[in-house]
C-alpha cells in the first residue's frame, strides 16, 4: 500500500473501490475492457468522487451527498413487474441481470455482458471528460445490460419497456440502443426498486438515431426513498432524426440523470420534457448539455419542477451552437413550483453560440399556486386542498399531454403523477 | 334568499374601502339586476358574495336563506348553492374540463351529504347541457376555458352553472365581449334555469342584456350603496338618461 494517494478517500468512495476489488476476476470483459475498468477506478482512487469545486457538480457535491454505498448481494433477487403501458413489450434487468425474451419483427437485443466479454462494448465505454464521475463509476463496475437494435424502417406498434428493477445493494448497468433509419418506436426506461431498502444504480444509455428516425424515449425513475440513482443519456441524432426525451423522477434519495446529445444531422430535432417531482430529503439533479453541431437544427427543452419538503433540486442545461450550425432554434425553460419553504431549486441555464444566425432563449421561473385559479375552483365547490392538489399536477401533466398520440402512455404517466402526489402533497 | 345589510368591506391588501353600508334584499325566484358606473363596487359585491379572500368585511351582514355566510369559504358556499359567473373565466391549463366539471359536481353532492354522480349519469347530464348551450364536444376535450373564444369562455360559464344547479346565481357582466347570437344562446340558458325556487343576481354596465334576461327588479349602485331600487322600468331610465342625474339626486 505506497501507492500515492491524492486524497483520503471517504466512506462511499472506499465502498466503490472495494465493490470493484472483491469482484475482480468475476467482472466480465476482454483484456481492453479490464485494463479500460482498471484505470478508471485508479482515477476514482485518486481524484475522488466530484465535489463543488468541479464546475458540472457545483450543486451536486457528490462526495459530501454520497454518505454510504451498500454493498452489492449477488443473491439478490427481484420479480419482474407489470409493465406501465400494458400490452407493451417488456425487457427486464433484475438486479443488474438482463432477461431476454423473444422480441417483435424489427427489434433484435443481446445481452450486454456478451459485448463485455467479446469486448465489442469498448469502444463505447469511453468516459466523457475527467467531470464524467457516473461514467467511471459504471464503467468500473458494469456487469449486464441490453444491447438493442431497431432495424431500418421498423415502426414498433407497442411501445418497448426496459425495466431495470433493484431489490437492493448494487446494480451498474448499460443500454447501447440504435434506431435505424426510417424507424419509429416508443421505449420507456423504467428504473424501480421493489422495497425501501438501500440500492446504488448507475446506468448509462447510449441511443443513435439514424437518418429519420423518429422515437419517443421515456427514462422513468422510480426509484426507492433510500436509494441513490446515478444515470446518464448519451444520443446522437442524424439527418432528419427526432427524438422526444422525457424524463421523469419521481423517487430515489441521491439522484443525478445527465443527458448529453449533439444534433448531428441537418433536420435533426430534440424535444426535451422532464418533470422532477421532489419531497422529503431527497436531492435531485438533472444536468442536460446538447451541442447543435450542423445547420439548421431545432431542439426545445421545458423542464418543470415540484418541490415539497426539505428536498433540493437541480437543473443545469446547457446548449452549444457551433459555429456552423447557422439557423439553429433553441429555446429551453425551466419552471418551479415551490410549494415549501424549507425546499430548494437550482436552475443554471447556459447558452454557448458561435453561430451568427440562430434563434436561442431561455427562462427560468419559480412560482405559487396561481391565486385565481385557486378561488375559480373553491368557487366550483372544490374544497382547497383538492384544487391545490389538481393545480400541481396541471402544472406537469400540461407536458404529459403533449406526448396525445398515444392516450395509454398519457394514462399511465399522469397515473404515476398523481399516484406520487397523493403520497406526498 | 339573499339579505344584504349595512354590508362594509374593502380590499384586504391595502384596505380600501370598496362596499359602504350596502343593502340589499333578493327573494327566491326573483331576477334582481345590479346596474351602476364604472367602480361602484359591482364586481366587488360579486366577488364577497362567493368568497374570495381578496376582500375583508368590516361591517354588517351577508345573510343567504337566514343563516350568515361569512365565515364560510368559496367552496363551501358553492356547495350551499351559490354561483359566481366570472366576467373573465379563468383558464386553467392541465386541467380537463370533463375532470374540472366532475370533481365540480361530486364535490359539492360529497358537502351536501348526496351521492356521487356515477359516470355514465354525468356523462349524460354533460352532453344535454352542452347541445341545449350548442357546446361543441371538442370545447369539452380541451383543458378548463384554454382556447376558447370569449363568447365560448361564457358559455362555458352558463353550461357549469347549468351543471350544477345553483339556488344563487349571481352573473357578473356575463354580456361583456359577446356579439348579439352568443348573447341571445348565454340569456337563453339562464332563463332555461329561472324558477320559483332559484334567484338570479343580474350585474351589467349596459342595460343591452336585460332586453333578453327581463328583471324582475332592477338596482343602481354607486359607490358602494344601492342609491335606487325600482323595477325593470328603471333600467329604460338609465339606458335613456344615464347615471348622472341619479347620482345627483343621490348626492
Amino acid at each position: 500500500m505506497n501507492m500515492q494517494q491524492a486524497i483520503k478517500m471517504t466512506a462511499a468512495e472506499t465502498a466503490l473501490v472495494d465493490a470493484y476489488t472483491a469482484q475482480i476476476g468475476d467482472l466480465p470483459g476482454d483484456g481492453a475492457v479490464l485494463s479500460l475498468r482498471d484505470t478508471l477506478v485508479h482515477e476514482l482512487k485518486t481524484a475522488g468522487l466530484p465535489t463543488r469545486r468541479v464546475e458540472s457538480w457545483h450543486y451536486t457535491d457528490l462526495r459530501t451527498l454520497l454518505r454510504a454505498v451498500p454493498s452489492a448481494d449477488p443473491s439478490a433477487f427481484a420479480d419482474r413487474v407489470e409493465p406501465i403501458v400494458a400490452g407493451s413489450t417488456v425487457l427486464s434487468v433484475r438486479n443488474g441481470e438482463a432477461d431476454l425474451k423473444s422480441l417483435p419483427e424489427g427489434i433484435t437485443a443481446r445481452s450486454y455482458t456478451e459485448s463485455l466479454l467479446d469486448g465489442s462494448a469498448v469502444a463505447g465505454l469511453a468516459v466523457l471528460g475527467s467531470d464524467d464521475a457516473i461514467g467511471r463509476i459504471n464503467v468500473g463496475l458494469v456487469r449486464g445490460g441490453l444491447e438493442i437494435a431497431v432495424a431500418e424502417g421498423a415502426e414498433l406498434e407497442a411501445p418497448l419497456e426496459i425495466q431495470i428493477v433493484q431489490s437492493h445493494g448494487q446494480a451498474h448497468t448499460r443500454f447501447p440502443v440504435s434506431f435505424g433509419a426510417g424507424s419509429k418506436a416508443t421505449v420507456i426506461e423504467r428504473h424501480l426498486s421493489t422495497n425501501a431498502e438501500a440500492s446504488f444504480v448507475s446506468s448509462v444509455t447510449d441511443l443513435t438515431l439514424g437518418e429519420g428516425a423518429d422515437v419517443i424515449w421515456i427514462i422513468l425513475q422510480q426509484q426507492g426513498p433510500a436509494d441513490t440513482h446515478l444515470g446518464q443519456i448519451r444520443f446522437d441524432l442524424g439527418k432528419n432524426a427526432k427524438l422526444h426525451l422525457f424524463v421523469i423522477n419521481a423517487g430515489g434519495k441521491l439522484v443525478r440523470q445527465e443527458l448529453h446529445g449533439r444534433a448531428s444531422g441537418e433536420g435533426a430535432d430534440l424535444t426535451l420534457r422532464g418533470i422532477n417531482l421532489l419531497g422529503g430529503e431527497s436531492h435531485t439533479d438533472v444536468t442536460f448539455t446538447l451541442s447543435h453541431d450542423v445547420p439548421h437544427t431545432t431542439s426545445t427543452e421545458i423542464i418543470r419542477n415540484v418541490v415539497f419538503d426539505r428536498a433540493k433540486g437541480v437543473f443545469q442545461g446547457k446548449i452549444l451552437v457551433e459555429k456552423d450550425a447557422q439557423k439553429t432554434d433553441a429555446k429551453m425553460s425551466c419552471n418551479t413550483l415551490l410549494l415549501s419553504d424549507e425546499g430548494d431549486f437550482s436552475a443554471k441555464p447556459e447558452l454557448e453560440i458561435f453561430a451568427d444566425d440562430v434563434q436561442c432563449g431561455h427562462g427560468a421561473t419559480v412560482i405559487d399556486i396561481d391565486h385565481t385559479q385557486l378561488f375559480y375552483m373553491l368557487a366550483r365547490g372544490i374544497p382547497e386542498n383538492k384544487a391545490r392538489a389538481m393545480l400541481v399536477n396541471a402544472f406537469v401533466a400540461e407536458i404529459v399531454e403533449e406526448l396525445e398520440d398515444d392516450e395509454t402512455l398519457v394514462e399511465a404517466l399522469e397515473g404515476v403523477i398523481s399516484a406520487w402526489l397523493a403520497k406526498h402533497a | 334568499m339573499l339579505e344584504i345589510k349595512n354590508l362594509h368591506a374593502r380590499i384586504a391588501e391595502d384596505g380600501t374601502e370598496i362596499i359602504r353600508g350596502l343593502n340589499l334584499t333578493v327573494k327566491a325566484g326573483e331576477v334582481a339586476a345590479i346596474m351602476g358606473p364604472n367602480g361602484s363596487g359591482k364586481s366587488t359585491l360579486s366577488y364577497i358574495l362567493s368568497g374570495r379572500e381578496d376582500y375583508e368585511v368590516t361591517e354588517g351582514e351577508i345573510l343567504y336563506n337566514g343563516e350568515s355566510i361569512l365565515e364560510l369559504d368559496a367552496s363551501e358556499r358553492a356547495a350551499k348553492g351559490i354561483f359566481l359567473a366570472f366576467q373573465y373565466p379563468v383558464e386553467i391549463p392541465g386541467v380537463a374540463t370533463m375532470q374540472f366539471l366532475k370533481v365540480a359536481m361530486n364535490e359539492q353532492r360529497k358537502y351536501r351529504g348526496e351521492d356521487e354522480l356515477t359516470t355514465p349519469e354525468f356523462m349524460r347530464r354533460v352532453k344535454e347541457a352542452a347541445a341545449e348551450l350548442k357546446i361543441a364536444p371538442e370545447m369539452l376535450r380541451r383543458p378548463v376555458n384554454v382556447g376558447f373564444s370569449g363568447g365560448e369562455k361564457k358559455r362555458a360559464e352558463i353550461l357549469q352553472m347549468a351543471l350544477l344547479e345553483p339556488k344563487l346565481c349571481i352573473l357578473d357582466e356575463t354580456d361583456s365581449g359577446l356579439d348579439i347570437d352568443a348573447l341571445k344562446v348565454v340569456a337563453d340558458g339562464v332563463n332555461a334555469l329561472r324558477s320559483p325556487d332559484r334567484a338570479v343576481v343580474v350585474i351589467t354596465h349596459y342595460q343591452r342584456l336585460l332586453d333578453y334576461i327581463i328583471p324582475d327588479t332592477v338596482h343602481v349602485l354607486y359607490k358602494g350603496q344601492v342609491i335606487k331600487s325600482g323595477d325593470k322600468t328603471l333600467a329604460y331610465e338609465l339606458e335613456a338618461n344615464g347615471y348622472a342625474d341619479l347620482i345627483e339626486a343621490a348626492a
